[in-house]
């Protein structure tokens, strides 16, 4: 080979080597991703992040526990990059007609499995059994919600409207299970307390949550939950205490969403419209964590757009289903934050509402009923470009 | 001459082994393992004398298909004896970067082979095959089987096979291919070197410019974990890591293989090949445990060197068909397809730093899996889960048991929902030689 011939190739080499930059593909803009860790962790809450993301990516297979009867294989099966789930991952719920118990514990409910190993059964809903389908939600900022105080839950409730804007919201008591630890200065009633996870609020934090859905969503027992979903019977756990608390802490410590164009003009206008309309009155904006053992989550402003409360959502909600005390018609105001994202989880397509009914914001927004009828009739009134900011303002959040 | 062309025709045995052993003192036993065969074999006079090595080299007297691809290997013996022995070795660096995360450098070894040969007698042969991944971190048998000629168009082939779906896994040796990776659709939705205990017959004929062979096996077959794994997707190479399936078949039913090949000297290759079997336990102490459900796969492949250009084309397109039960998580597809296309063009040829006939190739891998074809029960939407692959590469051949490749690769990922691509984008500079 020619000295120049090498030369060349050398320079080329080179020449490759400095445009590699390039080459590699970056990351989507932070604030078009769900799945980031808060700003502020320490390292060694860092560390316990990662190993909370592994637990929550990994795949049961039968050998691991899953099933035999279940609804997915994994978490991220169901929410996608930490986004909203699909109406391919959405669960359903039977059994409990009224505030004042589910009926078919003993035939599976609450929540039917209707995938199941092969050779196995998958469940049926029970002859008789009224049942909500429930997409599932995004995770994003769960920490933050985790830490609000009840007090502060309370102080927005209005179970009776004395504030007379037809908008009542009052909490979800439910009797927690044992494993549970009460937060500080947690209120009671009947010895209920105020829970606040959930499309009806029935999971009382992030440990009931993510125990139910090990449980109810992959059929995995643990000590928290040792109870077979397919025998009815206490098994050995099949998830270790570790890696439950590991998924808690990455669930807790899972970034906000960032909003996106704030500055933009058709934005501003359309958050003008959204106080106008007073969807602020159930979405609030803002709320505030009380006492957290993570810095970052600790006492810091935030703006999930909800209240943590039940609202009655007027007769096209109600599915005749319900968990704790809420009433069939009454539904936990679902965070706003994110929704600009929802469809990069859901395969491009929007699925809002509680089982996915809606195809877009506009869609959801004329879904709205009861409490909510007031802001509904507002928005039907609202001119094209006034709607549109407003749809602008709810896709930047 | 004639005595290497005898040497060739002995040595050149078309036996592989394999068998996947689970070990954990990897490092100890891979050394136990490497002083048995070498401590007992004709090597270690070799050693003393390295005169007494006689290289084999691979053996292009007669025209070849995929399927003679364990033949078509170098090999080195001591003397007259009826061993020889040969293999390869795969290294590469690699930095990738995917969605701006990036595992930084990385030197792989990514696998090495050895391959022992023997001719037991007259038309009576065995090859064997051993492959080292990452550094010994998997020790599989990939083949040992004994071939028995009856007659050119008949012959036995017994013990563990490799099962001749497609031709990436009849073919796969590192040194043959320009690009550090193998096949995303011949790797993973194919199980590569997917080899399973067995028996069936092959042979071939040519006349004139054509030339013809088959295969016919009855194996081992796949297992539960093919919708049953970690991947979360059907994933038919879930069933190499089964321990038990050298000794027992999960279904107790073989799965049955089969390839026939056609190959004119002026056009190319042209290979259709059937895998298919039962691969659940459906019954177990004779009470039905579910139905019967079939895994079947068929592959077609091509290659050709177009004249005057020089230009090379390998080329491999492949279906899977799995019975899934309908109430089964959808995450586990029952269709899949893929395949992959190489274009390999020689741009220079000439004596390079003292090699003659050295070669300089650029080359172009595009590759493209589904691995879920299909669409949601739930919205009638398509299900996604795909991925495509293009990997431009420039590769040095000093001589042709040796080749040196630096590739770039761009690749792109859809999840099950169709949600914006995982992208991932890099280099590898590595090299794979025989010896």
């Amino acid at each position: 080979m020619k000295l120049n011939t090498f030369l060349f190739l050398v320079f080329s080499t080179l020449v490759i080597l400095i445009s590699c930059k390039k080459l590699l593909p970056d990351a989507a803009p932070e604030s078009e991703l769900l799945d980031g860790p808060i700003d502020g962790l320490t390292t060694d809450e860092t560390a316990r992040f990662l190993k909370g993301d592994i637990a929550f990516k990994e795949v049961f297979t039968s050998s691991k526990g899953l099933g035999s009867t279940f609804v997915a294989s994994s978490c991220i099966s169901c929410h996608a990059g930490d986004g909203k789930g699909h109406p391919s991952t959405t669960l359903t719920r039977f059994g409990q007609p009224d505030e004042f118990g589910n009926l078919f514990l003993d035939q599976g409910g609450p929540q039917l499995q209707h995938r199941a190993l092969p050779g196995f059964a998958p469940e049926q809903i029970p002859a008789g059994a009224t049942f909500s389908k429930f997409t599932p939600p995004a995770n994003t900022g769960l920490g933050f919600l985790d830490y609000v105080t009840d007090a502060t839950i309370m102080a927005m409730a209005d179970p009776n409207d004395q504030d007379g804007d037809g908008i009542s919201g009052v909490p979800n008591w439910i009797a927690v299970p044992d494993y549970v630890t009460l937060r500080p200065n947690a209120i009671s009633q009947n010895g209920k307390h105020i829970s606040r996870f959930g499309k009806k609020a029935a999971a009382y934090d992030l440990l009931h949550q993510t125990v139910n859905a090990y449980n109810q969503d992959m059929g995995i027992t643990s000590t928290f939950n040792p109870i077979d979903v397919y025998t009815h019977q206490e098994i050995d756990p099949e998830v270790s205490n570790q890696s439950v608390q590991d998924l808690v802490f990455y669930l807790r410590t899972l970034k906000a969403p960032i909003p996106r164009n704030q500055d933009d003009p058709e934005v501003l206008q359309g958050k003008a419209i959204f106080n106008q309309l007073n969807c602020a009155g159930c979405h609030k904006p803002t709320l505030t964590t009380g006492y957290s053992p993570i810095s970052a989550l600790s006492n810091k402003e935030f703006h999930p757009f909800t209240d943590l409360l039940l609202h009655d959502m007027g007769a096209g909600l109600n599915d005749g289903y319900t968990e704790g005390s809420a009433k069939t018609a009454e539904w936990r105001t679902p965070p706003l934050w994110g929704l600009g994202l929802s469809a990069l989880s859901q395969g491009g397509s929007f699925f809002l509402m509680h089982d996915g009914r809606a195809h877009s914001i506009e869609e959801a927004i004329l879904l709205h009923g009861g409490e909510a009828a007031t802001s509904r009739g507002l928005y039907q009134n609202l001119n094209e470009s006034n709607r549109s900011s407003l749809i602008a303002y709810l896709m930047s959040l | 001459m004639s005595l290497v062309k005898k040497n060739v025709e002995s040595l050149m045995l078309n036996v592989e082994w394999r068998a996947s052993f689970n070990i954990k003192n990897s490092t100890l036993k891979i050394s136990i393992l490497l002083f048995s065969i070498l401590g007992f074999s004709p090597l270690t006079i070799a050693q003393v004398d390295s005169s007494l090595f006689v290289r084999i080299p691979k053996d292009t007297t007669k025209p070849m298909l995929n399927m003679d691809a364990v033949y078509n290997r170098p090999f080195l013996t001591v003397g007259k004896t009826p061993v020889a022995v040969g293999g390869y070795l795969e290294a590469n660096w690699q930095y990738l970067m995917t969605d701006g995360v990036t595992e930084g450098h990385q030197f792989q070894v990514r696998r090495m082979t050895l391959f022992v040969s023997s001719a037991i007698s007259r038309r009576i042969k065995f090859l064997s095959e051993i492959e080292f991944e990452e550094g010994g971190k998997e020790i599989s048998l990939e083949f040992a089987s004994l071939d028995v000629e009856f007659y050119p168009l008949i012959n036995f082939r017994g013990g563990i096979i490799m099962n001749p779906i497609g031709a990436f896994n009849q073919n796969h040796d590192g040194p043959k291919w320009e690009f550090v990776d193998r096949p995303i659709s011949a790797t993973q939705m194919l199980p590569a070197t997917w080899s399973n205990s067995g028996f069936g017959i092959y042979g071939k004929n040519y006349k004139g410019n054509w030339m013809i062979g088959y295969e016919a096996y009855l194996s081992g077959s796949f297992d539960n974990s093919i919708i049953d794994n970690e991947e979360n997707k059907t994933f038919l190479p879930a069933a190499k890591s089964n321990p038990e399936r050298f000794e027992e078949i999960n279904s107790g039913l073989p799965l049955v293989t089969g390839k026939m090949a056609i190959r004119n000297r002026k056009i190319g290759e042209l290979g259709l090949s059937y895998m298919g079997g039962v691969y659940n336990k459906f019954q177990e102490d004779g009470l039905q445990l579910d139905k019967k459900r079939r895994v079947d796969v068929l592959a077609a492949d091509f290659n050709t060197t177009v004249p005057k250009l020089n230009t090379t084309v390998i080329a491999e397109w492949a279906w899977v068909f799995v019975d899934v039960p309908s109430t089964y998580t959808q995450q586990f597809g029952n269709q899949q397809h893929g395949g992959f296309i190489d274009v390999i063009q020689p741009v220079l040829t000439r004596t390079i730093f003292g090699w003659k006939n050295a070669t300089l190739n650029l080359a172009c891998r595009f590759e493209y899996t589904d691995w879920n074809v299909g669409h949601f029960n739930e919205t009638g939407g398509n299900i996604s889960e795909d991925v495509w692959s293009i990997v431009p590469a420039i590769s040095f051949r000093p001589t042709p048991q040796t080749v040196f490749r630096f590739n770039y690769r761009y690749l792109s990922q859809q999840d099950i929902l169709g949600n914006p691509p995982s992208l991932t984008g890099g280099f590898q500079v590595g090299f794979a030689t025989y010896f």
